[in-house]
């Protein structure tokens, strides 16, 4: 049995091989063969042809019906305020590779013991939520007498569990002075700046105070799960390993939209998948009907080299190694020149660079060539 | 401050108690005559504003005044308007009508047609078509039609040839249109009447039947009737003005209009002067073809370094003569020697050619149905009525539903039936109310159904069409796109001097261009040697010889029998076939100061 598989060793990719050993087990030698046989095959014929443009094919697979597609921002049902950008925008962005996407959003799930319990849940998205002192209490600044009033409310401090004694702590810690007065809901501050600048410098400071959340999570909302077995929480911002961190969150089911961060935490593999997922997402979202082969080609060009690149002149296109192929892109004479200082050779095995000296492009019929064996 | 804030011309001048009474005081004594008729006021009782405006520049439109429910004009200045004892601006002293701006809009309750005027109401619009622009309101019936082909309507009114104006044989305009039978439409508007387009019409009332025609008017394409256009149908005649100025250079040389001589730098050969009279301009009436000399002309040499030995004078001379469009040919029909305004002698020389409509020619109804000529069928194979009647055109029914050109319907509806009547015209302003019932009575009283619908046989085999066919009269005008100034192919020709890439354009005679995403297509295909010929062998091929030793491009001195390379003198050089685009990088590269190098191999 184990010698029918051997044959085919190499020629079929090691996931297919251990994946048919799993699924024959049972079956009888001459069905196995007839199987392995089948299989490779269905391999051969769905190969890509030697010398096809793979590239230029996938470029124009989701070039075309991307023409297609609208500008519209849709707005999440039940989740205020989200309006994720779809469609071309965000598509520009996946290949952009964004610093930050222009919405961030999370969903993170929880671990049995909770997630099923909508108060605990709510609970715990609370705890995610950032909130800006500014948000919970007002600040006064006396520039007379160099002091800095705060002034809780104490409403929007319970909607968030905490107390007037949690803040005080933490816009302590923050600035990292004590408190000159506390009385009831006020508390008073005279740093004891001279200039009026480092004073303003010390209000903002104040202002930006996060009392509780997580950085960068802006907003949390609670959603019951798809097949209503649960509740779990959409987020506007994301900080995938501060949540990844937290004990109630089931770190395999988390996920968020932005690619860079993905690549931070998980690494290169993951964010492969997160740039093929969010690409073909945008593309079904629209309706639009790509075989995500041609997707999964620009979510490789965008990671073979061990990090997420861009396309366009600050990643792929740029990075190129013909000169010919980098100058005729964009930037032709900064090109030129940096080649020309460091004495660079165009090898010109690429398409661009053949088409601009006029020789046959090394694509289909002009990468087969004919040999003639001497001698005898 | 006490009392709504007053502005005059959008600055604050004052506070009043009572700005009701106020504007209504203004308007009183404006309508009286005592203020100027361009004085607008608007009170804004949610913000206790009067606005007040008397500057230039305000969009204002005429209306009807009202008062108590009753116009202030009535039958008596009808009767005297009709004498034409009076005119618009006495209506406009006497406050029967009054201009309003945008803002004084806003106080006034307008009723769009007299008889709907109540107490309430303070204005009556002139007539509701004036809704619509001078175009839109010209095109017949644009109340029947979708709004997108009222548009595409109003566009292509202003692409119809006509007389476009009553001088046109003294005028020397660049391009021109003139159509030699053109006729006022059946189906006429007021507006086109008042901007005088009736006089100078652009269009013909033409038998249009809508049905199908063995696929020739399918995709919008329009069968015309082959002796309809051999009696003038959309027959146009087309000029174009070539003009030739004597320039004067720096230097006291000037430019000279005269026949050129053989010895003269660029001559034509004797051929293409051969209607050039002494002065070097050409006779009317000539028949001229593509390159043909209209005005024979000479410059001055481009340097002054190239004046002959023995300190001659004798300066060689270029030629710059004026010719016929490559593509063009047609009869010289005017010529004009004048001055320029600079005081130069200036020629102009206006051909004159004829156009007959021809398959893709572009014609359209006046409801944004447009079509292409598809097929010209003589008039014995096209269908016919039990009269007799061949239609001019036929129309693709698949044109109408989804377009929803109603008023294209009533037109041809209204014209039959007005045609059969012998009445003038079939009023077809917009917001008029047709009379439907009239013309349904009409058709049937000259015998014809009175849904337009008629018995059609088949022109070929002289069966009778299964369907009833919708017949009736159109007005259809030809549009300015010619296919005749349009088409263009090349298999050889004129190349770029920088480049040696075939040139762009029709007037050069030039290549398609064979552009980015086509070139990608090719690379999907991987058909590489297509790409190849395409790109280079049907392009800017050269064969240039590269030096194997340093890699420079080296030098064919065809006088010694020597191939050597210029930097290494090295005579191992070998001919490299290579874009002439790559070529000038190279050079371009040399002049940025760097030193490209093509390093060969055998192809393996
Ligand atoms: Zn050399």
């Amino acid at each position: 049995m184990s010698d029918l598989f051997e044959k085919y060793e190499g020629k079929l990719p090691k996931k297919v091989l251990v994946e048919l050993k799993e699924a024959t087990k049972g079956l009888k030698s001459p069905e196995v063969k007839k199987t392995l046989e089948r299989v490779y095959g269905e391999f051969v014929a769905n190969k890509a042809v030697p010398g096809e443009a793979v590239g230029i094919i996938a470029a124009q697979s989701i070039g075309e019906p991307g023409t297609q597609m609208t500008m519209r921002t849709f707005h999440y049902a039940g989740v205020a305020e989200l309006a994720v950008p779809q469609g071309l925008p965000r598509f520009i962005e996946i290949v952009d590779l964004r610093k930050e996407p222009s919405m961030p959003v999370m969903e993170i799930y929880l671990t049995d013991s909770i997630r099923k319990d909508e108060e605990k849940v709510i609970a715990f998205a609370e705890r995610l939520e950032n909130v800006p002192l500014s948000d919970i209490a007002t600040v006064e600044e006396d520039f007379a007498k160099k002091r800095i009033t705060i002034t809780f409310n104490e409403m929007r401090l319970n909607e968030h569990g905490l107390t007037v004694e949690d803040a005080i702590k933490k816009i302590e810690k923050a600035v990292r002075r004590k408190a000159k007065e506390k009385k009831d809901n006020n508390l008073v501050f005279e740093p004891g700046f001279n200039t009026l600048r480092s004073l303003r410098k010390f209000v903002d400071r104040i202002h930006e105070t996060k009392l509780c959340g997580v950085k960068g999570i802006r907003k949390a909302v609670v959603l019951q799960e798809h097949d209503g077995s649960g509740w779990y929480i959409k987020t506007d911002g994301s900080n995938l390993a501060a949540v990844l961190k937290m004990a109630e969150v089931e770190p395999s089911r988390v996920y968020t939209n932005h690619i860079r961060e993905i690549e931070d935490v998980l690494g290169i593999e993951a964010a492969r998948n997160a740039v093929l997922i969010e690409a073909k997402a945008v593309l079904d979202g629209q309706g639009l009907k790509v075989n995500p082969r041609h997707v999964m080609l620009v979510a490789d060009v965008m990671c073979y080299d061990g990090q997420v690149r861009p396309i366009g002149r600050q990643g792929v296109s740029g990075s190129k190694s013909s000169v010919f192929a980098r100058a005729a892109f964009e930037e032709t004479v900064k090109h030129l020149h940096a080649a020309s200082i460091k004495g660079q050779k165009d090898m010109l095995t690429g398409i661009t660079e053949n088409i601009i000296i006029g020789q046959t492009i090394p694509v289909g019929t002009g990468l087969v060539k004919l040999g003639m064996k001497q001698g005898k | 401050m006490e009392g709504a804030s007053v502005y005059l011309n959008g600055k604050l001048i004052g506070f009043h108690n009572k700005p009701t009474e106020l504007v209504e005081n203004l308007r009183r004594k404006r309508r009286a005559g005592a203020l100027p008729h361009e004085l607008n006021a608007a009170y804004y009782a949610e913000n206790d504003e009067v606005y007040i405006n008397t500057d230039a520049g305000r969009a204002r439109r005429p209306l009807l005044v009202l008062e108590n429910g009753k116009l202030k004009l009535t039958q008596k200045h009808i009767e005297e308007l009709k004498a034409d004892k009076i005119g618009w601006k006495d209506l406009l002293n006497e406050g029967v009508v009054e201009y309003l701006d945008s803002e004084e809009e806003e106080n006034a309750y307008i009723a769009v047609r007299e008889e709907d005027a109540t107490p309430e109401h303070t204005h009556v619009e002139v007539h509701p078509s004036l809704m619509l622009g001078v175009v839109a309101a010209c095109a017949p019936f644009p109340d029947h039609n979708s709004s997108p082909r009222v548009t595409m309507a109003s566009a292509m009114l202003k692409q119809a040839l006509g007389v476009y104006q009553s001088n046109y044989a003294l005028r020397m305009d660049t391009q021109s249109h003139v159509m030699h039978y053109p006729q006022k439409p059946l189906a006429r508007t007021k507006h086109a009447e008042i901007i005088g387009s009736n006089d100078r019409p652009a269009g013909q009332n033409i038998v249009l039947a809508i049905m199908p025609f063995g696929g020739y008017n399918m995709e919008d394409a329009l069968i015309l009737n082959k002796a309809s256009v051999e009696r003038g149908l959309g027959r146009t005649t087309f000029y174009r003005t070539y003009t030739a100025e004597e320039r004067r250079y720096p230097g006291g040389q000037k430019d000279r209009f005269e026949l050129p001589k053989p010895e003269i730098q660029g001559y034509r050969g004797d051929e293409a002067y051969r209607f050039l009279g002494e002065d070097g301009i050409i006779l009317p009436e000539c028949k001229v073809d593509g390159g043909d000399v209209l005005i024979g002309k000479t410059s001055p040499p481009r340097f002054l370094e190239e004046v002959g030995e023995l300190s001659m004078i004798e300066e060689k001379r270029r030629e710059n003569s004026v010719t016929l469009r490559p593509s063009e040919a047609g009869d010289v029909d005017a010529v004009i020697v004048t001055e320029a305004t600079t005081g130069n002698k200036l020629v102009k020389v206006r051909v004159r050619s004829l156009k007959i409509p021809e398959i893709g020619d572009k014609f359209a109804s006046r409801h944004g149905q447009k079509g292409v000529v598809g097929m010209i069928v003589p008039q014995h194979d096209m269908p016919f009525t039990e009269n007799g009647i061949t239609p001019d055109i036929i129309m693709n029914p698949h044109a109408v539903p989804s377009r929803m050109t109603v008023g294209h319907v009533l037109e041809v509806l209204g014209s039959k039936a007005v045609s059969l009547e012998g009445e003038d015209f079939l009023n077809a302003t917009a917001f008029d109310r047709l009379d439907y019932g009239g013309l349904k009575k009409m058709l049937l009283k000259h015998g014809f159904r009175h849904d337009g619908k008629e018995v059609l046989y088949n022109g070929v085999t002289g069966e009778k069409i299964e369907a009833e066919i919708f017949i009736g009269v159109c007005y259809y005008q030809r549009l300015k796109h010619l296919v005749s100034n349009k088409i263009h192919a090349r298999s050889r020709g004129p190349v770029q001097i920088l480049t040696r890439q075939p040139t762009e354009g029709r007037a050069r005679e030039g290549g398609l261009r064979f552009g980015e995403m086509e070139r990608d297509t090719l690379i999907g295909h991987g058909t590489s040697m297509l790409l190849l010929e395409r790109l280079l062998k049907e392009s800017d091929i050269v064969t240039e010889l590269i030096c194997e030793k340093c890699g420079t491009i080296a030098v064919d001195d065809q006088i010694r029998k020597k191939q050597y390379c210029p930097i290494c003198e090295s005579t191992n050089v070998k001919p490299i076939e290579m874009s002439y685009a790559f070529k000038l990088l190279l050079n371009e590269l040399k002049a940025l100061n760097i030193r490209p190098k093509v390093v060969l191999e055998d192809k393996a």
